[in-house]
This record gives C-alpha cells, sequence and structure tokens, in this order.
C-alpha cells in the first residue's frame, strides 16, 4: 500500500518538526517552558473582589433564601428522625414493591435492616431527607428549563450549554461559593445538589419533547387541541418515560451530591460519616458506612428507574390497585407505629444490639498489608518507575539508576528515537497516515514528558486535533480555553490532571474494550459484568475510593486506581452494546463469504462499532476527570487539588478558576469524542441512538 | 371527465396550492392565490435559489360524499398536500376552500374549532396516545372539547362498534396489532362526525392480507357514512379499488386526474402509462366504457347497466353476437357493446407486442 502525501500529511509533518523545534528551543527560551508569572492574569483576585461585593450589598438577599430552604430541611428531617424506624422501613418497602416488585422490596428490607444494625440509621435519614427537598426542587427546575428550551431556540443556545458548566465545573469549585452566599449548613448541600442535578432533568425534557413522533403530534392536532392541551396531554404524556428517566437521573445526581457536599461538615449525615472515617484512616468503619451509600444509592436507583420502566408498557389496571396500595402503606404503617410503641426496639434499635464488625475488618486488613507487603510494594513502584513516572516528567528524566537500574546514554536516546520513528512509519504505511502520526508523537511525549513539554507545543497540536475532528469552531473554542488554561497561570497543573486522567482513560478504555469485546462474545462474562457495572455506575464516588486507600495508602497511584475502578465501566458497556447491537446483515454476508472468527472481529465487527466504542471513549473521560476531583482527597497534585484547596482555604477564586480549567478540558475532549463519533457515524450510515 | 360527477356539491377544494420549503420561500408570490403564468418556469426558478418545491399549482375539487384518492410515489408531494388541507402545513400560497370558506383565511381559533367538527384525519403509523387505552383514544378529541366523561364514551362505543373493535376498550395500543390500532385511529377520526375524512396511507402499514381486509371495511363503513375524502395512497391497485376519481401526482404536480378508467383509457403520458400498463383492463372496464353509439334497432338484445364490468360479460358476448344494450340509471340506453368492441378495447391496453400475422391471399 501506497502512503497517500495529502495535505493532511504535510500538516502533521509541520506539528511534529514545529514540536521538535519547540522542544529543543525552550532550553534557551525560558518562556517556551513556563508561562511568564508577571504576565499571569489573576482572574482569581477579580472573582474573590466579585464575591466580597455581592456578599456585601446581596448577602441579606441569599441569607433570606437559606433562611427559606432551611424550614422544608427541618420538617422533614424532623419526620424521618422522630419516626420509629420501622414504620419508615416499611414505607420504604411499600414503596419499592410498587416500583419494581418483591425483589426490590425484600432488597430494601436488607437494606434498611443492615443502616439500622449497623448503627447508621439516623445519619442515613439525615441524607435522605437532604435528597427528599433537593429532588422536587431539582426535577421542578430542570422541567421548567427543559421546557424553555424546547420552546425557544434562543434560549436553547443559552441553556445547553449552562447545563454543561453545571455538570462538568466540580462542584467543590462552587461548594465554596454557596458556602459564603447562603451560610453553613445543610442548605449548601441543598443548594449544591440542586445545582448539580437538574441539568439531567432539563435535557431529558428537552430530549423527550422532542422525540414525541409528528404523527401523534398531528392527530392531537387534528383532534382539536389547542396549544395548551397539546403540551399537557399529548406531548407531556406521550414522553412519561423520558422524564421518568429525567426523574432517576436527577436522583442519582442529587444523592451523590449530597454524599460530597457534606465535605463541609456539620450535616451529620452519612457521607461526612464516611469522610471523617477516611480522615481517621478507620477503613473498617469508613467501609461499612460507605456500604450504606451504595446501598442507599442502588436502592433509588432500581425504585426510579422502576417507575421510568413501567410507565412505558401500558396495561389496563383498574384504578382499585392504587387505592390499595395506599391502603395498604396507611393501614401498615399505623401498625408498626402501634407495635413500636409497644415493643421499643422497634422505634429505636437498641445500642446493645448494634452489630460492629468495623474492628474484625480492620485487623483483617492489617493483616493482608503486613503479610502482603513486598507483593503491593511492588505493583506500586512498578506502575509509578515504569507507566506514572515516564508520562508525567518523561524518559529523560525519570530513568535513572534508582528507577529503571541504569543511567540514560546518548545512545539509548537515539536506539529509541529509531526505533519508534521506523515503528510508526511502519504503521503509516501498513494502517493508515494518522496512527503513524500519532504512534510518533506519543512517542514523543514519552520521552520529554507530559509536564516537561513546552505549552505552545501541546496547545498547537491539541488545537489541530479538534480542527481535525470537529472544524473551525471547536478549534477556536478549545484554542481560547487552553489560552485561559495558560493566562490564568494554571497551566503547570492542568499538566498534572491531563497526565494522571490521561493514563487512566488510556488504560480504562483498554482493558474496558477488552473486557467489553470479551462478554460481546461470552454471555456468561456479559451476565458476571453487568451487575458489577450497575453497581459501580451507581455508587456515589467517595464509596469507591475506600478499599483502593485501604491497601494502597493515599497517593497518585491510588488515585489512579480509583480513577480506573469508575471510568472503565463505560468502555465495557459502549464496546459491548456497540459489538452486540450492528446490522445483521453485513455480519451474515461477511461470514457467508468465509471470514473468520478473527477477521470477523478485527475487519467487520470493530470498525462498525468504533462510533459507539468512541462514544464510550467520551464517557470514560468525563467519568474520569469526575472521579478525577474526587480522587483529591487522596493526595493529586493537579487542578483538582486546587480545587480542593481553594475550597479547605476558602479562596473562592482560585478554586472557582481551576475548577473552569477542570471544564475546559473536560468540555473541549467531549466534543472532539462525539465529533468524531458522529462523522463515523455518518460515513458508515449508522444509527445510534 | 368532470361531467360524471356534474351537478354534485363541492365539499373541499383546493386551488393553485403551493407549498415551498426554505428561508425565503414568501419571496416567490406576488399575491397568495398562487396562479403563475408558466407553471414550469416558476418551478425552475424556485430550485435554483436552493428552496425546495413540495407542491406546484395543486389544483382538485372534491365532491361531498365521493372518495377522491391521490396517489404517487414517495416524496411525490401528497402527504404534503394532505396536510395543507387540514393546515398541520401552511401552504405558502393558493387557496383551501371548505364549505365555501377559505381554510387559509380562519384564525387559529377558528381552525381549531374546524378541526374539532368538521375535520377527520387517520394517519400511516396510527398516531395514537401510547398512554390512553383504545377508548379514552377514540374519546379523545371528544374530551378536547370538554364533553362530559359518560357522554363521551357513549359516543366512543358507537364507533368502536362501528369499526369491530368491541371488547377492546381498555387496551393500550402496545398491546394491539397494526391492524386494530388503525382500526382505532379511524374510529378516533370518526368520533366528531366529520364532514371532510382525510386519510393519509393508512393502510400502507400494514401486511398485504390485512390491507384488503382493512379496505373492504373502508368501503363498507363509507357505504354507511358517505363522507368526502381525500385518501392517499402510493399503492395505485389500492387507488383503483377504492377511488371514485383519484390523481397521480409527481415532483409536486398534478399529472392527471380523473376516475380510474379514465387514467387507464386515456393516461396522459408516459409516467401515468406506466402504472396502468400492468391493470388487468377486462376488470376496470365495465360496459359503458366500451359502448358504441348506434342508431340502429335495439330489439331483441339483451340490457344491462352501465357500470357492469365487462369480464362479466365475455360469456354472454360470445354467444350473442349482436351484442347487449347498456343502459344507463334513469333506464336510457347509451349504446351497444359488442364482441369486437370488447376486443378493440382490450387490444388499445394491452402491453404485449402484436404477433406477426401471416397473410394469404
Amino acid at each position: 500500500m501506497k502512503l497517500k502525501v495529502d495535505r493532511g500529511f504535510f500538516a502533521w509533518l509541520f506539528i511534529i518538526l514545529s514540536t521538535l523545534v519547540l522542544i529543543f528551543l525552550q532550553d534557551h527560551l525560558k518562556w517556551l517552558s513556563t508561562y511568564p508569572k508577571e504576565l499571569i492574569i489573576p482572574f482569581d483576585h477579580w472573582l474573590n473582589l466579585g464575591m466580597g461585593f455581592l456578599i456585601t450589598y446581596f448577602g441579606w438577599f441569599f441569607m433570606g433564601v437559606s433562611w427559606l430552604l432551611e424550614w422544608p430541611i427541618d420538617v422533614v428531617r424532623f419526620v424521618l428522625q422522630s419516626l420509629p424506624w420501622s414504620v419508615v422501613s416499611f414505607l420504604i418497602c411499600v414503596f419499592a414493591f410498587i416500583a419494581a416488585g418483591w425483589r426490590l422490596a425484600l432488597f430494601a428490607l436488607i437494606s434498611c435492616m443492615y443502616m439500622v444494625v449497623i448503627g447508621y440509621w439516623s445519619e442515613s435519614m439525615n441524607t435522605l431527607s437532604l435528597v427528599a427537598i433537593s429532588v422536587p426542587l431539582a426535577v421542578l427546575i430542570g422541567f421548567g428549563f427543559g421546557v424553555w428550551a424546547f420552546q425557544s431556540q434562543a434560549a436553547k443556545r443559552i441553556i445547553l450549554p449552562m447545563l454543561d458548566i453545571f455538570q462538568t465545573v466540580p462542584a467543590f469549585a462552587y461548594l465554596l461559593l454557596i458556602l459564603m452566599l447562603f451560610g453553613f449548613g445543610t442548605v449548601v448541600g441543598l443548594i449544591a445538589s440542586i445545582l448539580y442535578s437538574f441539568p439531567p432533568m432539563a435535557r431529558n425534557v428537552l430530549v423527550g419533547l422532542g422525540r414525541v413522533p409528528a404523527e401523534v403530534i398531528e392527530s392531537g392536532l387534528m383532534s382539536g387541541a389547542t396549544n395548551r392541551q397539546l403540551f399537557w396531554q399529548v406531548r407531556i404524556p406521550s414522553t412519561k418515560r423520558q422524564l421518568l428517566l429525567g426523574v432517576n437521573q436527577t436522583t442519582m445526581a442529587s444523592l451523590s451530591m449530597v454524599i460530597i457536599a457534606s465535605i463541609i461538615g456539620g450535616t451529620a449525615d452519612i457521607g461526612w460519616e464516611v469522610l471523617s472515617q477516611i480522615r481517621k484512616a478507620q477503613f473498617g468503619e469508613s467501609l461499612l458506612a460507605g456500604l450504606v451509600i451504595a446501598l442507599m444509592a442502588i436502592l433509588i436507583d432500581r425504585a426510579t428507574y422502576g417507575f421510568a420502566k413501567n410507565s412505558s408498557t401500558y396495561q389496563p389496571r383498574s384504578s382499585m390497585a392504587s387505592w390499595r396500595y395506599s391502603l395498604i402503606a396507611i393501614a401498615g404503617a399505623a401498625i408498626f407505629f402501634l407495635l413500636s410503641s409497644l415493643i421499643p426496639a422497634l422505634d429505636i434499635w437498641p445500642r446493645e444490639l448494634e452489630i460492629n464488625p468495623a474492628r474484625g475488618m480492620n485487623e483483617g486488613l492489617e493483616y493482608i498489608i503486613i503479610n502482603y507487603r513486598a507483593a503491593i510494594e511492588t505493583i506500586k513502584t512498578m506502575a509509578f518507575f515504569f507507566i506514572m513516572l515516564p508520562a508525567k516528567i518523561g524518559l529523560q528524566g525519570s530513568v535513572s539508576p534508582f528507577t529503571w537500574g541504569f543511567e540514560l546514554q546518548t545512545w539509548h536516546s537515539f536506539s529509541y528515537a529509531i526505533v519508534l520513528t521506523g515503528f510508526s512509519i511502519w504503521c503509516g504505511i501498513r494502517f493508515n497516515m494518522q496512527l503513524g502520526f500519532m504512534i510518533l508523537l506519543f512517542a514523543i511525549f514519552f520521552f520529554i514528558g507530559l509536564t516537561k513539554m513546552p505549552w505552545p507545543a501541546i496547545m498547537i497540536i491539541y488545537t489541530y486535533i479538534a480542527w481535525r475532528l470537529g472544524g473551525l469552531t471547536l478549534a477556536i473554542g478549545t484554542f481560547f480555553g487552553l489560552c485561559f488554561l495558560v493566562v490564568s497561570g494554571i497551566w503547570p497543573e492542568a499538566m498534572l490532571s491531563l497526565y494522571l486522567c490521561g493514563i487512566a482513560v488510556i488504560l480504562s478504555f483498554l482493558f474496558g474494550s477488552g473486557l467489553g469485546i470479551w462478554a460481546a462474545h461470552n454471555s456468561t462474562v456479559s451476565a458476571i459484568l453487568r451487575p458489577i457495572n450497575d453497581t459501580l455506575q451507581t455508587m456515589p464516588l467517595f464509596v469507591i475510593l475506600i478499599p483502593f486507600v485501604m491497601i494502597f495508602k493515599i497517593g497518585e497511584f491510588t488515585a489512579l486506581l480509583a480513577i480506573i475502578a469508575y471510568a472503565i465501566v463505560p468502555a465495557i458497556r459502549y464496546t459491548e452494546h456497540g459489538l452486540r447491537n450492528l446490522p445483521e446483515g453485513v455480519i451474515e454476508a461477511a461470514e457467508m463469504m468465509g471470514c473468520s472468527k478473527q477477521q470477523l472481529l478485527w475487519t467487520v465487527k470493530i470498525p462498525l462499532a468504533l462510533p459507539v466504542m468512541m462514544l464510550g471513549l467520551n464517557q470514560t473521560i468525563m467519568y474520569g476527570i469526575a472521579m478525577l476531583v474526587i480522587a483529591a482527597l487522596v493526595g493529586t497534585n493537579g487542578l483538582e487539588q486546587i480545587v480542593y484547596i481553594g475550597l479547605s482555604d476558602g479562596n473562592f477564586g482560585l478554586g472557582l478558576i481551576a475548577g473552569i480549567g477542570l471544564a475546559i478540558i473536560a468540555m473541549t475532549a467531549d466534543r472532539m469524542t462525539q465529533a468524531w463519533s458522529y462523522k463515523r457515524q455518518k460515513d458508515l450510515d449508522l444509527q445510534i441512538d | 371527465m368532470g361531467n360524471h360527477d356534474g351537478g354534485r356539491d363541492v365539499k373541499l377544494s383546493c386551488r393553485n396550492v403551493w407549498k415551498i420549503y426554505g428561508d425565503n420561500s414568501d419571496s416567490f408570490f406576488m399575491d397568495q392565490d398562487g396562479k403563475v403564468d408558466d407553471l414550469q418556469e416558476h418551478v425552475n426558478k424556485i430550485l435554483q435559489s436552493d428552496h425546495i418545491v413540495a407542491n406546484a399549482d395543486v389544483s382538485f375539487d372534491v365532491y361531498a360524499g365521493e372518495i377522491f384518492v391521490i396517489m404517487g410515489l414517495s416524496g411525490s408531494g401528497k402527504s404534503t398536500i394532505v396536510r395543507c388541507l387540514s393546515r398541520l402545513v401552511e401552504p405558502t400560497a393558493g387557496d383551501i376552500i371548505l364549505d365555501g370558506e377559505n381554510l387559509l383565511e380562519k384564525s387559529a381559533d377558528e381552525l381549531i374549532e374546524i378541526r374539532r367538527h368538521k375535520m377527520g384525519m387517520v394517519f400511516q403509523s396510527f398516531g395514537l396516545m401510547p398512554h390512553l387505552n383504545v377508548i379514552d383514544n377514540i374519546a379523545f378529541p371528544l374530551k378536547l372539547q370538554g364533553i362530559e366523561k359518560a357522554e363521551r364514551y357513549s359516543q366512543a362505543e358507537r364507533v368502536i362498534e362501528l369499526v369491530g373493535l368491541q371488547g377492546r376498550e381498555s387496551n393500550f395500543p402496545n398491546e394491539l396489532s397494526g391492524g386494530q390500532q388503525q382500526r382505532v385511529g379511524i374510529a378516533r377520526s370518526l368520533a366528531v362526525e366529520p364532514d371532510i375524512w382525510l386519510l393519509d396511507e393508512p393502510f400502507s402499514a400494514l401486511d398485504p392480507l390485512i390491507r384488503k381486509r382493512m379496505q373492504d371495511e373502508f368501503l363498507r363503513i363509507q357505504s354507511k357514512l358517505q363522507k368526502s375524502i381525500v385518501f392517499i395512497t402510493h399503492d395505485f391497485q389500492e387507488a383503483l379499488r377504492l377511488a371514485d376519481r383519484m390523481a397521480i401526482m409527481r415532483d409536486g404536480m398534478i399529472v392527471q386526474i380523473g376516475r380510474p378508467v379514465d387514467l387507464i383509457l386515456n393516461p396522459v403520458d408516459d409516467y401515468v402509462r406506466e402504472f396502468t400498463k400492468d391493470v388487468s383492463w377486462e376488470s376496470v372496464l365495465c360496459a359503458s366504457d366500451v359502448c358504441q353509439k348506434t342508431s340502429g334497432s335495439l330489439k331483441g338484445l339483451g340490457r344491462v347497466s352501465a357500470d357492469t364490468q365487462i369480464d362479466s360479460l365475455l360469456g354472454y358476448l360470445a354467444k350473442n353476437k349482436n351484442g347487449v344494450a347498456v343502459e344507463a340509471e334513469d333506464g336510457t340506453v347509451l349504446g351497444i357493446a359488442t364482441a369486437t368492441g370488447v376486443l378493440a378495447a382490450l387490444a388499445n391496453g394491452s402491453s404485449v407486442p402484436p404477433a406477426k400475422v401471416k397473410v394469404t391471399k
């Protein structure tokens, strides 16, 4: 096959050469390696000033809102806390039964019993009361914005990016803002949770309303519907399923944010419990508390999802059924209420009956760590010396007698250059040009190290890729986003974030697609992976940290593992989904032509599934960045750490700038991978829902 | 061709209707009546400025009580024109006259009133409300009018009987077969007792056997109700079966309008001929199409009515050389149909090239 020389080839060549020149020059021109301090624009300072102004002159307003919101929280909390646990548990079980049948009801019973017996009932109810207030508010706000965006194109152009910002700027970055405006207390968690959880609702409303079949709308019109009738009696009911899916996602987001927001303390909820136990290095306790969150998340997810699922299969049902449920709920609650006044254990679980296996767990863990210390340490150092360090400061910085066992000689570097150049040329000719250049670029990165690359080089490369994938608009957006990172002085930290997240994403995607391919061809593997994925995906991010911190202590490696554990899920899911939903005709045709299994996979299935897999990569990146922010708790050095420091030091401006920086990275990566996927979809004439 | 329907009332009239899609679609018409001097030139002008012409100068009348079929292949603009008739799509130019009033001049509120009482529409993929069961779906238009539940259920029950869905009232659309779903669609469109009934490819989503049965049902319902109907289809056979009169559309324009037999006997161009050539003529032609005026005596001839299909006459004509007298509904004799006349008509429509006949002297 001949190497096709076209405009793209020269562009790539130009990129590679200019990168090399910039690398060479940065030893002589200092400003190429580090952006000069004097030119940094003090955005953070301005933000802090603006904040001060806002608090001085409008503080009374926010305090008023805060006071108003405090009331419903207090009421719900009071009710949940003062009702006997047996009554609340019974109602939760009935709710689970209506939503998804007796299996979930049983699960609900077990979960409630766990919370009671382990002794976290009161903390759980505090968390639940926040969720119970935040979800209806978030659903209402999300519904409003969704409908508005649906009805006005102008509004849509403003609302969609706003949703993006709320979902990508890490919550830690604006927790402080809320704290300063609304004052210390549970209201902070509530507002943060509303801000974070209304976007999924708004998106689902927008999507759902847009997807109502044209003929259903037309038949509504021909039935003589007025605009209002058309909206409330045709559009909304026929998009019920999508709306309920929105409620499901909003509820999950709300729960996860309530947990995260407990970092500011003072809430006595289950998130705070987990966090303080981690800080005290009491891992048994933190795991037990974490399990409460996990159970809660699964329960809420399955129940709300159950409602969404039921809504699409309409069945003849007498109105008696709903009456009967309410009757059972009320009667049962009353019975348990009476019983608990007779039997105190049904009201408040006695302390002496609580089971606390934390101590045993801690001892067991200690035993494992002591006995397998060598193995654990080896894994850690291997990963650190051979993968993480080179990616961070390059082979030139990381190869030393202490790490790799030898000094980096000139001939080493030369042979590295020659071998990899040869390999990339071979790949370029054998497969395609882009791949060759990508490998070459990657080789340069790995030698120099991401943090040691001159910032203009990275800007050029990133913007060029954005241009190739998403066109001019995306390239311009990306360029200005990167400029912001540079001039606000957070570039070095951004690179540290990129490095950690980048490794995690690449590893997640490689392992995840591997597992996905396996699962697509083996139903047993698929059946085993599904519940694991489900659980990981519904788990609030905090909880995922716990087992890794327990074994590997704090540090970047722990963060890396935690990110992979979370970000691998979409890679597995999308790969399997993509491979399992290929057009049947194509596969049959390929089989009839005599494709072997390997050929079928690599030449037919994977190319066809690639657009879906790219959407999986997109989600992997998003998940990775979301987890990166949480992983700041176990000690990382990137933007996420600045966000966290900003929060704990009360430096609002600094935290928000770093948060915006992370959002820029997330959004550009999101747009690029999506653009790439849609381009491939169009080329292949595939339809992905 | 019009004389067959002469004297009947025009129910709905579509005059010079245009539908142009694009940014400046209104700029092509000085006044709104849609009349242009040179149709093709005007269309070309619009196409050249990157606009899409969905309907160009479409005119036809629908008489009270007739089934008017619009037939065309996909992209011919037939679905757009039926939506223009109900103003689901706003025509760019032209007039839609319903009962002598211009529909395009009605306000939004008036339009809603008209749709509530005068129009019913059936859709290709049914357009049922997924969240309502059969009876609520059918009573939906009545509910929108604010009619009490008991009242609207009793009205709905009447049309449910008409379409044969008794016993299915509490089922939801997702529990019904395609044919049953379309029965719901038909019942719903009839629930308000509309004068004009629009059907947009109602049977195209159904499989052939069900389609045939639904066509029969449709004819049965129509023989009872005598609505004025606009029926859209892409299936020429279906059009033949159902139509009193039909229009063939191509590229947003009407190619020919007439009774099915007119189209078969006198296709205006090759496009229409392409559809008609595979039709077996003996099943389409009727006695009046093959009879010849005669001044001779009718004595001793048998008599048949004008709409007798000729394939049912073949046996009689084979035995009676003199043919048969064809009489109109009022008993006047239209002419005589003879075996030769029938053969000539059939030969006319044959698509087989004539065999070489050796002539020996």
